[in-house]
């Protein structure tokens, strides 16, 4: 199962690092940007800081950032709830870092990889869904595509680039 | 001409690094005038992972001896398994390939 571009985005309430629930599609009043990512994949960490900077950019202009850890904590168990939340703890994070222990929200989103990008309009509506820029070995892209996309739903206009392939480790299903 | 350096590339499909640190390899033999054959080993199953201590895609190995191992940087307690494997560049950034300084520096280590 996957959403297209322009369909609405399901909506689910998953627990953050501290145990609160976060309803994905938020109150309505600003766009949301759902991060898939994790622990331990490369291509996750090279982008992490660059997508945490765009959440710290965006935080004034009523922009939600959620970062949603799906793989399998049993085959990968430095994707455990637990880990994630020592990782909160040693870092500092601007959005919430999410649980789908069930990978149910991931496989309603149909994210691929980590990262897979999906960003949301107020009313619900996918306008973004891909990779955050085009290089992950370069920190200089600085999110772009991401925030390109974000800005252009500001902006109450479709994003010039609606869609990209993403780039990651493959989310680790339960088998 | 060279001794038979033998330089393997374990590799797993749920990783897409694989192309990039072949090519990376490639180059870096080149510039020092090695061979270029690599030869590309596909890991398949847990199993096949903890049999060769594979931590992750791509893995190196330099006349077998793996190439954190050979500049005495090993995977420290990263676990066996299907994985994508993190690298640190020297720079400090996180990277799915290894740094072609740390290449060089192994590659000329191995060679007589």
């Amino acid at each position: 199962m996957s959403i297209a571009i322009g369909e609405r985005a399901p909506d689910y309430t998953l627990p953050d690092t501290a145990g609160d629930g976060w309803s994905l599609m938020g109150d309505g009043t600003g766009p949301t940007v759902l991060v898939f990512t994790c622990n331990h994949c490369p291509y996750a960490l090279a982008w992490h800081q660059r997508i945490a900077d765009a959440a710290r950019d965006y935080a004034g202009r009523d922009v939600r950032f959620l970062a949603i850890n799906a793989n399998d904590a049993q085959r990968y168990p430095r994707d455990s709830y637990e880990a994630m939340q020592s990782r909160v703890a040693r870092e500092n994070w601007p959005m919430p870092y999410l649980h789908d222990p069930t990978q149910e929200v991931a496989r309603a989103y149909g994210a691929k990889t980590t990262p897979d990008v999906f960003v949301v309009d107020a009313s619900g509506t996918l306008r973004y869904r891909g990779a955050p820029d085009s290089d992950h070995d370069d920190p200089a892209q600085r999110a772009v595509w991401l925030r390109d996309a974000v800005d252009a739903v500001l902006a109450g206009a479709e994003p010039e680039r609606a869609e990209t392939t993403p780039v990651g480790c493959s989310i680790k299903w339960k088998q | 001409m060279d001794r038979g350096l033998s330089v393997e590339l374990l590799w797993w499909e749920g990783c897409p690094s694989t192309e990039r640190a072949l090519a990376e390899l490639r180059a870096v033999l080149d510039e020092l005038n090695l061979p270029d054959e690599v030869t590309m080993r596909e890991i398949r199953t847990d199993e096949e992972a903890e049999a060769v201590a594979f931590t992750g895609s791509p893995t190196i190995l330099i006349d077998g001896v793996e190439l954190m191992d050979a500049l005495g940087r090993g995977a420290g307690d990263e676990p066996a398994g299907l994985n994508c494997r993190v690298y640190v560049r020297r720079d400090g950034r996180v990277s799915p390939t290894p740094d072609p300084d740390d290449l060089r520096e192994a590659l000329k280590g191995a060679r007589p």
